[in-house]
Formats: C-alpha cells, sequence, structure tokens
C-alpha cells in the first residue's frame, strides 16, 4: 500500500508517496539519491546504515520509511558542504580511521550522535557507542582515536 | 622536501570522498534500464537436478531473463584449475549453491519469479569430512576432474578421487631425521572455514553491447583477471571486455579472481543488453560466495634434547569444498612455508587440496599461511613442553637466518629480513624475560605466548604490473594503474612516491581512482601483498622515464646537457644555475620557445615491472624460487582467564614485522591494527558450522559474529622493524596480510601457559576452554 509522508533530510523538506514496506534506507538511497548511507546487512546487525533521526543514531534498514513520517533526519550527505566537513570527519581523517571506507559514513554518523549526547565520552562509552557499527578493516583503534579527538577539540570549543 | 614525503604519515588521498560519502561504490551505481539479478540457491549440499520447470517465471510480467544451468553449461570458469560452472550444471555441490538466475525490473519482481521457478532434486550422499574424502570408497564430487584445464607443471590434480591437487616438499632424508632425534612429537589441529566478511557485499553490473562486447562494473580486486578469465570462459576476445572498478568496500582476498561477472554477462546478453546489477544480500555473501578453506594438519616433529628440531613430516588436508580453482594455488603457496619460519634440514610435506560437498574455498588474506601457521605455532608449544624449554628459547634457535635455506631450498641473506628481530621486539614489549603479574583475582589465571610467521607472496613467477604517467596542464601529474586499492592506502603510498621521485608536493600527484582495463596498464591481481613492491617499482620506473624526457626537452631552451639538469620542487633548471628555470606547468605539455616554436609534445611516463628470478618449484620435492620477498613478523600476547567460565582477555598484545621500509607509517599501523584484528576474529569467535547434511548454520551476522568495538584487545602496540629489502621500492616489502597471520596460535599458546591445556582447534572459545578444562 501506497502512504505519503512528511519529512525533513539534511534541513530539506520532502513530501511523497512510499509503499507501506520500504525501509527508510531504501528510500534515502533509491529515492532520494543519498548514496552515502551504506547498506551492510539489511538485518540491523552492521550499522552501515546508521542515520540521525530526531537527535538518536538509528539504523535505517532496520526502520520503515512510514515510521519516519514527521521526523528530522541527518545523513552523511548532511555533514559537511563542499570542503567544509565536520569536527568528526576531520578528526577521522585526520586520525587515519578511514580504510576502504564502506563502515565510515555510519560511523560518523554514530560518532557524531554520541558526541551530542556526551560530549566527553570514557573510552568505555565509546566503546559501547560503536558497539553496533562493524568495521573490518581498521581493527577499530584508529576510529576510537577519532572519536576521541573529535570529542577534545569539541570540548575545547565550549 | 623529498626526504619529508616517503615514511611521512601522509593524510589517505581518499579519505575525503570516504569520511562525507561522496566516495561511489558499485553498490550505489544505477544505470539506466537497469534490471535487477536475483538467484534460488540450492537448498541442498549434494545432490543430482532431476527438473526445473522456470515457465511460470518466465511470464510473469517484468521479467527479462531467466537462466538455468543447460543455458549456460558450455562455460568454465576458474583461475588456476577450471572447475567452475557460472550456475550448477546438472548437480548441485554445496548448500547455497547459484541454480537459477532471473533478471527483473524490480528486486520484487526478481524475488517473486524465484518463488515461482519449481525444481525437484535427487538428493546424494554429501561429502563432508576432509579426511574421509580422501578415502578410496568415498563419493567423488567432481567426476570430471581428469578433463578440467589447469596450470599444467605447477598443480596436479589426481582424477578419479576428490585431490584436486597434490603439492610436495622433499627436503633432506626424513627417516634419517627421525632416526637422529631424540624425541618425536605427534599434533594434529584443526581450524574451521571463515569468512572474509568485507562490509560491501559482492556486486556487479553488465550492459552487453552489439559486437559481442560487454562493460562490467564491479567491486573486484583484480580488474584485469576479472577479463582475462570472463573472456576465457566465454570465449570472448579480451578487447572486447571492459571493467571498470570504482570505490570497493573491502577485499582481503574475497574479490580477487572472479564471481558475478559472467553471470550478470549473460543475463544482460538475455535481456537483450539492459544492464543487470547483482548485489550479494548479507546472507548470500555468507552462503553462495567463496570463503576461506578449512585445514586439517598432522605434524610428526623429531628434535634433539637441546630443542634443535631435526625432522618434521607434515600432511595438510584442504578442504576445498565445491570448487579448487583458487584453492589449490593456496594448497601450494601455503604449503612452501608449511613449517614456519624455522630451518629445519630433513622434512616431508604432502599438502592436499580435497573436494568436498561443502562452501568453496578462495583466496583469504594470508593465502593459507594463518592456517598452516596455526599449526605449525602450536606444535612449537608442544614441543617446548615435551622438552621442558622455555618457547622463546626453542624458536630462537630454530629460526631462519641469513644462511639459511627455507624448506623449498632458498637461501635467505641478512637484506631478506630479520624474524629474530621481530620475535626479540614483542618479548620485550611484554617484558618476556621478567615474571608474569599476578592475575586480578584468584579464580583468574594470566598466561603469556608467543607465535612467530612469515609469508612471501603467493602468486605466479612471473608476475607484472605497468603504471603510466600523464602531465595535467598546471604542471601536476595523473597516475594510472590498475592494482586497486580497496582500503590498503597503496596509492596512497605510490602517491608518496612519485612526489619524491618528481619532486613536487603529494597533493600535485593524482591518482586516478577508478580503474578502467581499457585506460590502464595491465596488473594480474591486486592480491598477495605484492602491490606496493611490484606496482612501486613500475611506478618509479615510469618516473624515471618521464624524467629522462623532461630533461631531453629542457636541455634545448636550457642550453645544457641533460647530464647537468637537475628536477627540483617542481623546476627543472642547469645545476649552477638553480635561478634560472623551467616550470614543470611550461614542460608538460611540450615546450615553446619565446618566438612560438613548440618542441618535445605531451609528456607521459611509461613504467613497469615484473618479478624477476623466480621459478616453478618440482613436481617431487617442491625445491625452487618462489618467493619475491619474505616478511616476517612475531606476536606477543598476555591473557587473563576466568577459570569458571572459561571466558578471556587479552590484556596485552605487541606485534612486529619486518616490511623493509615503512612509506607511510600511518597507513602501516592501520594495517598492522586491522590485520592482528581480524586474526583475532579467526582465534576467538570465527568459524562456519555445518549440520549432518551440510547445510551451513552461520549465514548471518547474528551467527557468525565478527570482532567488535568491545571485543578487541585493549592493550596492542604494533611494531615496526625495517630490513631493507634490496630490490623494493625504497626498500619496502608488503605487509597487508601479515598481521593476520599467527595471532591465533599466540593467544592458545598463552592460554596453554595459563591453563596448562593443549587447545588445537580453533576458535577459542570459552566452551572450549571449559572443555579442555573438564578433560585436563
Ligand atoms: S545495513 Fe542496517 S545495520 Fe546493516
Ligand atoms: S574501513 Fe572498511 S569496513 Fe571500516
Amino acid at each position: 500500500m501506497k502512504r505519503t509522508i512528511s519529512l525533513t533530510v539534511n534541513n530539506r523538506p520532502y513530501t511523497f508517496e512510499v509503499d507501506d514496506r520500504k525501509t527508510l534506507l531504501e528510500v534515502l538511497r533509491k529515492r532520494l539519491s543519498l548514496t552515502g548511507t551504506k547498506e551492510g546487512c539489511g538485518e540491523g546487525e552492521c550499522g552501515a546504515c546508521t542515520v540521525i533521526m530526531d537527535g538518536q543514531a538509528v539504523t535505517s534498514c532496520l526502520i520503515l520509511a512510514v515510521e519516519a513520517d514527521g521526523t528530522d533526519i541527518e545523513t552523511i550527505e548532511g555533514q559537511s558542504i563542499d570542503e567544509d566537513i565536520s569536527d568528526v570527519q576531520q578528526a577521522f581523517i585526520d586520525e587515519g580511521a578511514v580504510q576502504c571506507g564502506f563502515c565510515t559514513p555510519g560511523m560518523v554518523m554514530s560518532t557524531e550522535a554520541l558526541l551530542r549526547r556526551n560530549p566527553n565520552p570514557s573510552d568505555e562509552d565509546i566503546r559501547v557507542a560503536l558497539a553496533g557499527n562493524l568495521c573490518r578493516c581498521t581493527g577499530y583503534y584508529t576510529i576510537i582515536d577519532a572519536v576521541k579527538n573529535a570529542a577534545n577539540k569539541r570540548g575545547g570549543k565550549k | 622536501m623529498a626526504e619529508d614525503i616517503i615514511g611521512k604519515s601522509v593524510e589517505r588521498i581518499d579519505a575525503l570522498a570516504k569520511v562525507t560519502g561522496d566516495a561511489q561504490y558499485v553498490h550505489d551505481l544505477e544505470l539506466q534500464g537497469m534490471l535487477h539479478a536475483k538467484i534460488l540457491k540450492s537448498p541442498h549440499a549434494f545432490a543430482d537436478i532431476v527438473s526445473i520447470d522456470t515457465s511460470k517465471a518466465e511470464k510473469l510480467p517484468g521479467v527479462w531473463a531467466v537462466l538455468t544451468g543447460e543455458d549456460v553449461k558450455q562455460y568454465k570458469i576458474g583461475l588456476y584449475l577450471v572447475d567452475k560452472t557460472i550456475l550448477a550444471v546438472d548437480k548441485v555441490r554445496y548448500h547455497g549453491e547459484p541454480v537459477v538466475a532471473v533478471a527483473a525490473e524490480t528486486e520484487e519482481i526478481a524475488q517473486h519469479a524465484l518463488e515461482l521457478i519449481e525444481i525437484e532434486y535427487n538428493e546424494l550422499e554429501p561429502v563432508l569430512d576432509v579426511k574421509k574424502a580422501t578415502e578410496k570408497d568415498s563419493p567423488i564430487v567432481h567426476e570430471d576432474l581428469g578433463e578440467y584445464e589447469h596450470m599444467e607443471g605447477v598443480f596436479f590434480p589426481e582424477p578419479g578421487t576428490n585431490i584436486a591437487n597434490h603439492f610436495k616438499i622433499r627436503k633432506g632424508d626424513i627417516d634419517d631425521g627421525f632416526a637422529e632425534a631424540d624425541h618425536i612429537i605427534e599434533n594434529e589441529f584443526y581450524l574451521p572455514q571463515v569468512n572474509h566478511v568485507a562490509m560491501e557485499t559482492h556486486t556487479s553490473i553488465a550492459r552487453w553491447k552489439k559486437g559481442r562486447k560487454v562493460k562490467i562494473w564491479s567491486s573486484a580486486q583484480s580488474p584485469f583477471a576479472v577479463r582475462d578469465l570472463l573472456g576465457k570462459g566465454l570465449g570472448l576476445p579480451h578487447e572486447s571486455i571492459e571493467v571498470v572498478v570504482p570505490y570497493v568496500g573491502g577485499g582481503f582476498g574475497g574479490k580477487a579472481g572472479i564471481h558475478f561477472e559472467p553471470l550478470v554477462t549473460l543475463l544482460s546478453r538475455a535481456a537483450g543488453g539492459r544492464p543487470v546489477k547483482f548485489v550479494a544480500s548479507r546472507e548470500e555473501e555468507f552462503n553462495s560466495v567463496p570463503v576461506r578453506q578449512a585445514l586439517l594438519s598432522r605434524f610428526k616433529t623429531g628434535v634433539n634434547e637441546d630443542g634443535n628440531i631435526v625432522a618434521q613430516e607434515i600432511e595438510f588436508l584442504w578442504d576445498s569444498g565445491a570448487n579448487a580453482d583458487y584453492g589449490v594455488n593456496v594448497t601450494k603457496a601455503a604449503g612452501a612455508a608449511g613449517c614456519g619460519p624455522y630451518e629445519i634440514d630433513n622434512v616431508k610435506l604432502d599438502s592436499l587440496t580435497v573436494y568436498t560437498n561443502k562452501l568453496y574455498g578462495t583466496a583469504y588474506r594470508g593465502f593459507g599461511h594463518l592456517e598452516v601457521l596455526w599449526a605449525t605455532e602450536r606444535q612449537m608449544e608442544h614441543v617446548a613442553k615435551k622438552l621442558g624449554m622455555d618457547p622463546y628459547e626453542l624458536r630462537k634457535k630454530n629460526i631462519l637466518r641469513p644462511g639459511s635455506r627455507t624448506i623449498t631450498g632458498e637461501k635467505l641473506y641478512e637484506h631478506s629480513g630479520s624474524v629474530g628481530k621481530c620475535l626479540d621486539e614483542v618479548a620485550k614489549a611484554l617484558n618476556w624475560d621478567q615474571k608474569k603479574e599476578e592475575p586480578s583475582a584468584p579464580h583468574k589465571a594470566r598466561g603469556r605466548g608467543l607465535a612467530l610467521l612469515h609469508k612471501a607472496p603467493a602468486m605466479p613467477t612471473d608476475v607484472g604490473a605497468g603504471a603510466l604517467l600523464k602531465f595535467n596542464e598546471n604542471g601536476s601529474v595523473n597516475l594510472t594503474l590498475s592494482l586497486v586499492d580497496y582500503g590498503q592506502g597503496t596509492y596512497t603510498a605510490l602517491a608518496q612516491i612519485v612526489a619524491d621521485q618528481l619532486s613536487m608536493p603529494v597533493d600535485r600527484v593524482n591518482v586516478v581512482w577508478e580503474n578502467n582495463t581499457e585506460t590502464e596498464p595491465y596488473d594480474w591481481q591486486t592480491v598477495a601483498s605484492k602491490g606496493l613492491f611490484i606496482s612501486g617499482n613500475a611506478v618509479i620506473d615510469a618516473c624515471k622515464d618521464l624524467k629522462k624526457q623532461m630533461k631531453e626537452v629542457a636541455a634545448g631552451p636550457l642550453r645544457a646537457s641533460v647530464d647537468h639538469i637537475v628536477l627540483e620542487d617542481e623546476k627543472i633548471y642547469v645545476n649552477h644555475h638553480p635561478d634560472h628555470y623551467i616550470e614543470y606547468k611550461d614542460i608538460g605539455m611540450g615546450y615553446t620557445y619565446p618566438n612560438g616554436n613548440g618542441i618535445g609534445g605531451p609528456l607521459m611516463g611509461r613504467g613497469r615491472y615484473i618479478a624477476q628470478g623466480l621459478t616453478n618449484m618440482d613436481k617431487e620435492t617442491g625445491q625452487g624460487l618462489p618467493a619475491l620477498d619474505w616478511t616476517f613478523g612475531a606476536h606477543a600476547v598476555e591473557v587473563e582467564i576466568d577459570k569458571e567460565t572459561g571466558e578471556y582477555e587479552v590484556v596485552k598484545m605487541a606485534s612486529a614485522f619486518d616490511l623493509g621500509r615503512a612509506i607511510n607509517k600511518q597507513n602501516v599501523i592501520g594495517q598492522i591494527q586491522g590485520g592482528m584484528v581480524q586474526g583475532f576474529g579467526s582465534a576467538v569467535m570465527e568459524g562456519y558450522q555445518f549440520d549432518g547434511e551440510g547445510h551451513i548454520r552461520t549465514n548471518t551476522f547474528t551467527d557468525y559474529k565478527i570482532p567488535t568495538t568491545m571485543d578487541i584487545p585493549k592493550d596492542f602496540t604494533p611494531i615496526i622493524v625495517e630490513t631493507p629489502q634490496v630490490d623494493g621500492p625504497y626498500g619496502a616489502r608488503g605487509v597487508a596480510e601479515h598481521p593476520m597471520i599467527s595471532v591465533p596460535p599466540a593467544i592458545a599458546n598463552a592460554i596453554q601457559d595459563a591453563l596448562g591445556i593443549t587447545i588445537d582447534e580453533l576458535p577459542l572459545t570459552p566452551e572450549n576452554i571449559i572443555e579442555h578444562l573438564e578433560n585436563k
């Protein structure tokens, strides 16, 4: 069945008709061409599809598009304007936290959500917050360093 | 300027595209008119296909193509042994094998079409045990083995059996060796199949074009291998095939060789040339895509009272699963390193690739070395225990050193790298010579373990690669080559090499990211940790060629001999007149005199390199020179185990690798950390499980766990040892695969030290530990 939904994605309002079986991930990638959000499993187990929905990190492959009706969504594409990238993205570059890059958008979004909720995360907080984001390349060390680096910089801004 | 670039942690050239989500993977590509493919897979491990009825699916609106084995049976695919069909023909040989493929306008229609297909199978008794598969009365997985094409003189299939290859090493005299030994120690070791788990699943798009041509976009490690194997398999000339590889989301060997490219090609042809895309689901990634082989090893070691190992007899039974097109080479390459980095005078080694009715084997980071070193490094621990000797001392006594000969008879030199240095570095990092720390609670125990490793690239003797450098109008350069950077960071290192060679800032070097077989020079494959070595040398060669041209053209306007012309900081001048110069941008497209005369034309550097002096190995003795270079390494691990639950933590770990020269320190450390954690996964949690009928029981992330942030060792020290490789670029040798090798035995050896139990089967789960404690 089709339903009409309205939502905001990266500050841009959208209203469209959608099949009620489609996931938010499918809609972002196929309908809105926001392919920065990745699909690694489609089962809520890898975190590659992480976006921020009303301030919370969520796995968009587990959310139906109709459930996103009325919400505010942030994706990786909303984290930079041209070269002007977020402090989290810069920290990922500086710490060498990127290899194949397929997990990176999800990692960046999980980190962003964590730092908004908890600006001074402990190592354990970071590990817990990223436990649902799988990365097969980096072994996570540089990613954890990147989160700490971003937290320090953001803390410094305060 | 120059000295600063090599060894520096230059920012990854692909980092910005990746952190912003701008990097486009095949997953993200959509073409006009594109259809979506789905495959119907075998529910059985071994069965005759009695009938397939696709008539209802074909009539479903929106379905453009339906293919079965009958339609594609004339095509055979394979790298070293051509034993694969594109879809199952007459028989299915593993649970998950693709049987029917459909291309339709949407994924939903394709899925619906699959549901309308009726297949009747006649189940056969599956071959599931690798030992039994080698017995005389075992059912045969491939009756036609004798007819399969293979690299003659390199691989030796045994038709009429399940043995797809038999590789042998014979060094010294094994009987004399055992006769001389004070002790003989025999053990068996096992490890199960493991999945690569690249975060991007296998994805391919093909567009069939008029005139029997095809364009392919694929998540492939090796665009030219795809082109070659597809051309040979489908009978298409090389020049009619174009393979494009954009960003790739991890490979680890799993995207080497060829995968779904032939299938999407044939679907596109059947659909009248509409492009067809296939994206493996995560479940398909677990049960239809090849894996790391399981291995059963038997070791018999003769050692003297003083710890000197004098003889070793080894049998490796590789569970290759239903195909062995790639697996035969794992058997050979890892067989050639089968004794570990030790010098042993008398060796008899038999390494057999064995067909079974399981998911089939392919390359996986380490190419058989994690598997064989699981056995050698556990066996060393058994030997040390028998002799009551410190495992460090036992290893130190037997390691390969300058002047030693490997088991294939290769002599090592000072510049070959040093396993001894790696061993000492990790031992020092864990204070091996001091007493262990006390456990944090009385019901806990602490233990320490060591393990060594070595690996050479597993590749044909004549592997080569090219590189092309072109000037841009502003004096920057574009580098093209078909080595693929799917996360290793090689392109950044190559950009550093160009920057150093041409004396220009690294951001003026544009390494063309997207790979394309039509425009790029050849490379065999992106595998084997040979990328930086071979392509680095090719890139240096291209730089030399370009510099020569630059000097030749500049010699005119500078009115000087080329011998006295200097290239520095993007300027060309005669050595004693640095202020009178020509900028690169004024010569890259040819030089123009003030009166308008032009000379030179656009400059292009051509580079090439091929492995030199390597030989095939003798069929009966395995003697020969297969190794481009040896990268040695060592791990030291300290664990703390709860004796009641078997739960344990790696509290401290250090790993050292003699990688010759680190071109980019940060990226090298990243490779070491990432590789170590992959090895850690193999050690503590990963492994396929099958039921009694050969059905895969581990095909989701719920059943097949890989390490997360919660699992990794908290205190890990990567160590770089640099003994320059004479023929490596700037002395570098590969280190992409090595960090994961020997992590499992290092941990098992630490568990043995803590609890006195000997676990010779992976993974090292708490249940496994408790079981051994109870049987102690
Ligand atoms: S794709 Fe959503 S969690 Fe894996
Ligand atoms: S960088 Fe490849 S999966 Fe994380």
